[in-house]
């Protein structure tokens, strides 16, 4: 244990002011005005929830909420199994095992990731209906003529809503879980296997366990993606608590009503977090000697290789390949139809240049909050943090209406001082440009930026930032020079998942963009809106295809986990755990 | 690293591009349209418009939170002219005070009384009827009611978006005013218990699963079958299309049950004059003609032909119910669909 204070400055004038700064006092302001920021929503729409009588909740209690909370269980039941499953089983099937195929499937995986939940619910509505190639074929094989004597399960309900929220959301727990098989030193698990666990046992009771942080994350990022799920959802007719805040909110102009279930959600959605905080609190799970062999695979020949790979390829073939090249071939015919649309060059444009800029902001805000937590290591900064994240937990649109409150008071306000000051008008500086669509992209997406940039600090051991605080550098100074290149794998993969979230987001695009500008995700739904959703196939294909090239990159990097410890400059890293405390 | 250089290359570019959509439009000659209807619904209306009096007209398509956004951007909004459809949404428009009363001899003249609001707070554009979809293959049908959609004898048959749809908001709030709830409520019931499918996905799904099998009957728009068999929609929606018969069902005492499409001029409009002038062209002769050829709907002016499609589904007897008393029971409505399950 050592003791560790700052260099001593010179206490006069600006100098002193900056060491001051350095201490920590900037970047706590920093993250207490970002989380000021997220809360700001969510504020405004508790005030817009009292402005309601309450008066509805009767009505909700009795004919809305149990068919809600029955639907939004289920939902969460079958869609976290379904992620846990898929995403733990794959990713420990291409690290414990080799077979033929396995260099594909480890990035392939991640694809069903550059899918929006909307998109796939459309794909699979054309593939599986009457009128679909499946039944079509089904028909054909069986000899039956008509549709109405073939029985087929119909793919809006339920059940259909978790299979394939499921079949998109895995790669969260995948990657996450992945990761950290990776990160597991082989002397666990031969230590394991050598005290009798077959490799089953060795995955069950040793390698399983470790990675259940790693799994929580993931499958928690998964949840909320279906928890705030409105586009596949409605379209296939579940009726989860998202679904009734709208039908709250359109249909019975209560927007107060809505904003109240709204809140409740989050409530829910906080208590559960931090149940999971709390079961695993006297658990401890750093990994030490990072720097020993990698698990080896089992090399898995013959039919067992095959075996693997089959399993392996299903939600890549269910999850990606069926709905895209369904999608690809509608947007071929819908070209030979009506012709590429003008307009889809520019939108593309817009699609991807507001999802990049929103991604700089929001990995930058990310990344001053998780320095601060590092930084302060005191509840305070450990709150902000989580106050940061809870944009995540909320839907879209509600999150999109709860802002409109505050883009408009600033507006306002600054259109107030121009006038007064310049005698001119400032109109709408944020709700009229793309400035608002950042904020709001900055803080639906800032749980990811947070969550994983984190992660990568979580593994540095703080011995490092006195040494460098020691030699004299600033906390920014080591922030520049010694996390960043540590911590580099995590934070392109944080900047990687925003990209991706930003370019598929609808609900928030659709409410708070200028006027004449469109993006992918945009014209998508107002061909869905009026029932024409294959005329948005070749909107639909863009987004799927731009989502790919973050989620290529992240897969090229998931191969590659061990960056930080190969790098020369940095021994440090792999020779200690993060858990070290002074 | 490539990937750094190619990130910081990319971030670079797209700021640059980014900035376009940070630039307001400050031109005179213009007119800002906030719709909730579908831009390629109404752009063959606003290239016209365009072309006509060279006004340009900006638009953003929003769908739910339209009178928010409006409302919380106050007196520096931009917004010019609001577009929404459902006569609910139009007074909704008003109730939160996003609109201006305007006066004007060409809209007065061109749309009757009781398509317009009294203060000149809105106006209808088009008429659309909820119309009967059945199958030409299993059923024979040339009249219909809607208290028939509750009729046990289509156990398992019947097809319908969901029951918080704004479409079926109105009808549901329609036989509530003519009713009562307490009869509404046994109709509805008996639809609910007929349904072959969830209540969910849009108008055009009960063409298609009409002819997948799925169902033999079902409600939807009267302007999806003109996009449908006109082909514009594609081949596939052609079949559908081609698949089913349409009936203009009625109320067993009343006529068939009418929606519009409306517009309102926005309160704090800095372009109120060319916004008028954009209201003034639609309902005009050309403007209504579009409407009904580009759109497949009803023209509210009398006068102006509708689409031979539109035409060959017969005589549209409009229910005399008051579109406004109806507005009043939206919220019943959309409670009952809740209390009879009507989504689950």
């Amino acid at each position: 244990m050592m003791t560790i204070s700052t260099v001593p400055a010179p206490r006069y004038g600006l100098s002193f002011l900056r060491s001051r700064f350095s201490d920590g006092g900037g970047w706590l302001a920093a993250a207490t005005v970002i989380a000021g920021l997220v809360l700001a929503p969510i504020v405004a729409l508790a005030l817009i929830a009292t402005q309601g009588s309450g008066d509805l909740w009767p009505h909700l209690a009795a004919y809305v909420l149990p068919t809600a909370l029955h639907d939004t269980a289920i939902l969460l039941l079958g869609v976290g199994l379904i992620v846990i499953v898929i995403g733990t089983g794959t990713a420990w099937l291409v690290t414990a095992y080799d077979f033929p195929g396995r260099a594909v499937l480890d990035w392939a995986l991640l694809l069903p990731l550059a899918v929006p939940t909307y998109i796939i619910a459309f794909a699979y509505l054309d593939l599986l209906h009457p009128l679909g190639p499946v039944q079509g074929l089904l028909r054909a094989v069986l000899g039956i003529a008509h549709p109405r004597d073939l029985w087929f399960p119909d793919i809006r309900s339920l059940w259909g809503c978790v299979l394939l929220l499921g079949l998109v959301l895995y790669p969260y727990v995948y990657l996450s879980a992945r990761a950290m098989f990776l990160m597991q030193s082989a002397c666990i698990i031969e230590v394991s296997r050598t005290l009798g666990q077959s490799r089953w046992g060795a995955f069950y009771r040793v390698a399983l366990p470790l990675a259940r942080p790693a799994i929580a994350v993931g499958t928690s990022l998964a949840l909320m993606e279906a928890l705030n799920d409105i586009g596949a959802s409605e379209f296939l007719g579940a009726r989860t608590l998202t679904v009734s805040i709208y039908a709250t909110w359109i249909n019975r102009s209560s927007l107060p009503g809505a904003a109240q279930i709204a809140l409740v959600m989050l409530a829910i959605v906080v208590s559960l977090v931090v149940i999971e905080r709390w079961a695993r609190r006297r658990q401890r799970y750093a990994v030490a000697a990072q720097r020993s062999r990698r698990t080896l695979p089992q090399r898995l020949g013959g039919a067992a290789g095959f075996a693997a790979l089959a399993v392996g390829a299903l939600p890549v073939l269910f999850g990606f390949v069926l709905p895209v090249v369904h999608l690809a071939a509608a947007a071929a015919a819908r070209i030979g139809f009506a012709g590429l649309s003008p307009a889809i060059a520019q939108e593309t444009m817009n699609t991807v240049s507001m999802a990049g800029v929103a991604t700089a902001v929001t990995i930058g805000l990310g990344l001053s909050i998780a320095y601060t937590t590092r930084l302060m290591r005191s509840p305070l900064a450990g709150t902000l943090a989580r106050v940061a994240s809870l944009g995540y937990a909320v839907p879209g649109t509600v999150l999109a209406v709860g802002l409109l409150t505050p883009l408009a008071a600033i507006d306002n306000a600054v259109d107030g001082v121009a006038r007064h000051v310049f005698s001119i008008s400032t109109g709408l500086l944020l709700s009229g440009s793309g400035a608002a669509l950042v904020y709001a992209y900055a803080t639906r997406f800032l749980a990811i930026a947070n969550g994983g940039i984190e992660a990568g600090f979580s593994k540095i051991p703080h011995s490092l930032d006195y040494a460098g605080r020691t030699l004299g550098q600033t906390a920014g100074g080591v922030m520049r020079r010694i996390h960043l290149p540590l911590i580099r794998p995590a934070l392109v993969a944080a900047t990687l998942l925003v990209f991706v979230d930003c370019m598929k987001e609808l609900p928030a695009t659709l409410l708070l963009r200028p006027l004449n500008f469109e993006t992918l995700a945009t014209h998508l739904y107002a061909e869905a809106a009026r029932g024409t959703y294959e005329d948005g196939a070749v909107a639909a294909l863009l987004i799927v295809l731009f989502g790919l090239v973050p989620v290529i990159l992240l897969a090229r990097m998931s191969r590659q986990p061990q960056l930080e410890s190969s790098r020369p400059s940095s021994p440090g890293a792999s020779s200690r755990t993060g858990s070290f405390r002074p | 690293m490539t990937i750094a250089r190619t990130a910081r290359a990319f971030l670079c570019a797209a700021s640059f591009a980014a900035a376009g959509a940070f630039a307001s439009s400050a031109l005179a000659n213009e007119v800002n349209l906030y719709t909730t209807r579908e831009p390629g619904l109404i752009k063959p209306l606003l290239d016209a418009f365009t072309e006509k009096t060279g006004v340009k007209v900006n638009t953003v398509f929003v769908k739910d939170g339209l009178a928010e956004r409006v409302a919380a951007e106050g007196a520096n909004s931009p917004a010019d002219l609001l577009m929404v459809v459902d006569f609910g949404n139009l007074i909704d428009l008003v109730d939160k005070k996003v609109t201006q009363p305007v006066k004007s001899a060409a809209l007065e003249a061109a749309i009757p009384a009781n398509l317009r609001d009294a203060e000149g707070n809105w106006f209808a554009m088009s008429l659309r009827a909820r119309v009967l979809y059945a199958s030409k293959e299993r059923t024979k049908l040339t009249a219909f009611t809607y208290e028939e959609l509750a009729d046990p004898k289509w156990k398992g048959k019947v097809c319908i978006r969901s029951g918080q749809h704004p479409y079926n908001t109105a009808l549901i709030a329609t036989v509530i005013a003519k009713d009562g709830e307490a009869k509404a409520e046994e109709w509805l019931k008996g639809v609910k218990a007929n349904l072959a499918r969830k209540a969910t996905g849009g108008d055009r799904e009960v063409a298609r699963d009409i002819l997948g099998g799925i169902c033999d009957i079902g409600v939807g728009n009267s302007y999806y079958v003109g996009l449908m068999r006109s082909g514009a929609g594609g081949p596939d929606q052609e079949k559908w299309g081609a698949a089913i018969n349409v009936v203009l069902p009625t109320f067993a005492k009343g006529g068939t049950h009418v929606n519009v499409s409306g517009a309102a001029v926005a309160k704090n409009a800095p372009h109120k004059t060319e916004a008028l002038k954009l209201l003034e062209f639609l309902v005009s002769d050309e403007g209504q003609a579009l409407y009904a050829k580009a759109n497949y709907e009803y023209p509210v002016k009398k006068g102006v032909k509708t689409d031979p499609i539109i035409d060959s589904l017969g005589d549209l007897t409009v229910d005399p119910a008051v579109l406004t008393d109806i507005a009043k029971y939206r919220k019943a409505a959309s409670q009952l669909a809740d209390k009879v399950g009507f989504d689950n």
